[in-house]
């Protein structure tokens, strides 16, 4: 089987703008692929260019097969679709927007009510649109993205301004989403959230993408540095540390060590001296670089501007 | 199937509307008020009214009441197209299935079945309260308010497709509509109006309502009225092709 998303040399620009520009990726079947940047970097532009809620200008975009331009509507039976910012009718009831939902498509949708419950609103199946909070919002867009069971579900920004605790409840959902087989395709420009969740992300800056994989390879290629910090009374620590191979500084502030190093070998390499010299350690810590010091190396600057 | 979705859309917008804090009572309750309370007090007070204003009562007034409600339903119309754009209401809604004309029909029904409802009502109290010795043929006169609503809804919906705010929505929908109606013959005679303005009125697609309605009420039969009906046809055909090019969901 294909690639579920197969996107190549899109382009869109707004007037003198260009949003998105000569992007190309894969989506495969069942992973979790996020397109990840700042804000303003072409995020959703590519996305609604993908769900066929925006033509490019060149390029071209294929989805389970289909055209998203001219197939779009073919296309909007088998996705689920969450955009960012969206709103429904004031004083549309949850459980009416479910309803709703469930008649638009054709196939056979999933069971309304069991959606709502493991999404956690069947206390507020009759409460209105407007009186939800930010995260029930954006849990009820996740029911109406889920409602026709689909095949690609689509998430634009899906946690921005929620809470950490509603967002970590999000997380899980998303990971459920998974586990049911399908393909996730999301946009974000948290990096937590996308070394959490993703299976590959793209990295995308002024409308092109800088550089695709999972994010341990990009953290392994792009920033290899390793640093381990550790406590110890043994006089013989220093010494013995200095020798271990792939380190580059060793630093030492009264009984407190810091090992800097690179590769993804630094820290066995050092687990392995200490415990070959009998060192007796009170503290060990590892800081290993994120897909925040990936974008920082990659750009120049930090993801939050 | 092309309406997949319209009866709950229709149905879930009547109940969403019923909702709203002024909806039900500022659409339909208010101009059932102020017409009764305009029929007690000129209908009591006035003395035997001159051959023209009791012809204005007879005619001219209904066809007014009639058009003003379907000129409101219009602008609601306008308005809620544009709140539900600027919300991303409409954005969501296109990322589904849901075809566009969809979304569009279920509006112009809700706004129907409330110009029906208001103009039932209205008759319903006229027959207490305002006894002018009328006797007009009540259905095909909802014939005719439907066909010229439905013309109107039309160019609202034209409006609805360009206009970016809903507060300028509503305003640039006044603004049409309201002087239509002042040029639409309702007053002044069309003869009576000097050549120009009588070419510009009979631009106006009110003023083919306007002589619609005043027909079907007084009698005429359907036939003194195909031109009129072509005309408000023909504008409907017009706005509803160019909406449907110049949409925007955003």
């Amino acid at each position: 089987m294909g690639p579920v998303i197969q996107v190549s040399g899109v382009r869109k620009t707004y007037g003198k703008t260009v949003a998105v520009d000569e992007v190309s990726f894969e989506v495969h079947d069942g992973e979790i692929f996020g397109l990840i940047g700042p804000n303003g970097a072409g995020k959703t532009t590519a996305m609604e260019c993908i769900e066929g809620l925006r033509t490019p200008d060149r390029g071209s975009i294929s989805v389970l097969g289909l055209d998203p331009f001219r197939q779009v509507y073919k296309l909007q039976d088998r996705i689920g679709v969450q955009l960012q910012q969206a709103q429904l009718q004031k004083r549309i009831k949850v459980w009416e927007a479910v309803d709703l939902w469930a008649t638009l498509y054709k196939k056979k949708s999933t069971d309304g009510e069991r959606l709502l419950e493991q999404l956690g609103l069947i206390d507020k199946r009759n409460a209105w649109f407007m009186n939800l909070s930010g995260g029930q919002k954006q849990r009820l867009f996740i029911a109406l993205a889920l409602i026709n069971d689909p095949e690609v579900v689509f998430l634009d920004e899906l946690t921005t301004g929620l809470d950490p605790q509603s967002r970590r409840a999000i997380w899980d959902l998303v990971r459920g989403i998974r586990e049911r087989g399908k393909t996730v395709f999301l946009t974000t420009h948290l990096m937590e959230e996308a070394e959490r969740l993703c299976n590959r992300v793209a990295i995308i800056e002024h409308g092109r993408i800088i550089d695709i994989d999972t994010p341990e390879s990009l953290v392994s290629r792009h920033c290899p540095e390793r640093t381990v910090v550790l406590a110890t009374d043994n006089p013989l620590a220093e010494e013995r540390l200095r020798s271990i191979p792939g380190m580059e500084s060793v630093t030492r502030s009264d009984s407190r060590f810091t090992i800097r190093g690179r590769g993804d070998d630094l820290v066995t390499e050092v687990i392995h001296c200490l415990s070959e010299n009998h060192i007796r350690v009170s503290d060990f810590r590892t800081i290993l670089p994120n897909l925040e010091d990936v974008f920082l190396k990659l750009t120049g600057h930090s993801i939050r501007e | 199937m092309m309406l997949r979705g319209l009866w709950k859309l229709t149905w879930l917008e009547i109940k969403i509307f019923m909702r709203e804090p002024m909806g039900a009572v500022g659409a339909i309750l208010i101009p059932v008020l102020v017409f009764l309370g305009a029929g007690r007090i000129v209908g009591g007070r006035l003395p035997p009214p001159t051959f023209a204003a009791s012809n204005f009562i007879h005619v001219g007034l209904p066809v007014l009441a009639s058009l003003l409600i379907a000129i409101n339903a219009v602008i609601s119309l306008v308005t809620i197209i544009s709140i539900y754009r600027e919300g991303g209401i409409l954005k969501r809604l296109r990322a589904t299935p849901l075809r566009p004309q969809t979304i569009l029909t279920a509006h112009v029904i809700v706004k129907l079945l409330l110009t029906a409802a208001t103009l039932a009502l209205m008759v319903l109290a006229g027959k207490r309260y305002y006894p002018v010795g009328v006797h007009a043929p009540l259905f095909s006169f909802t014939i005719a308010l439907l066909i010229s609503t439905w013309s109107i809804l039309s160019i609202g919906f034209l409006i609805a497709s360009i206009v970016p705010t809903a507060r300028f929505a509503q305003l640039i929908g006044g603004f049409v509509m309201y002087p239509m109606l002042g040029f639409s013959g309702l007053f002044v005679p069309l003869a009576a109006l000097p050549p120009v303005l009588h070419a510009v009125a009979q631009a106006l697609p009110l003023t083919y309502a306007v002589a619609l309605l005043q027909g079907i009420w007084t009698g005429d039969p359907w036939s003194a009225h195909v031109g009129d009906i072509a005309a408000l046809a023909l504008v409907f055909v017009v706005c509803t092709a160019l909406s449907t090019k110049v949409f925007r969901w955003e």
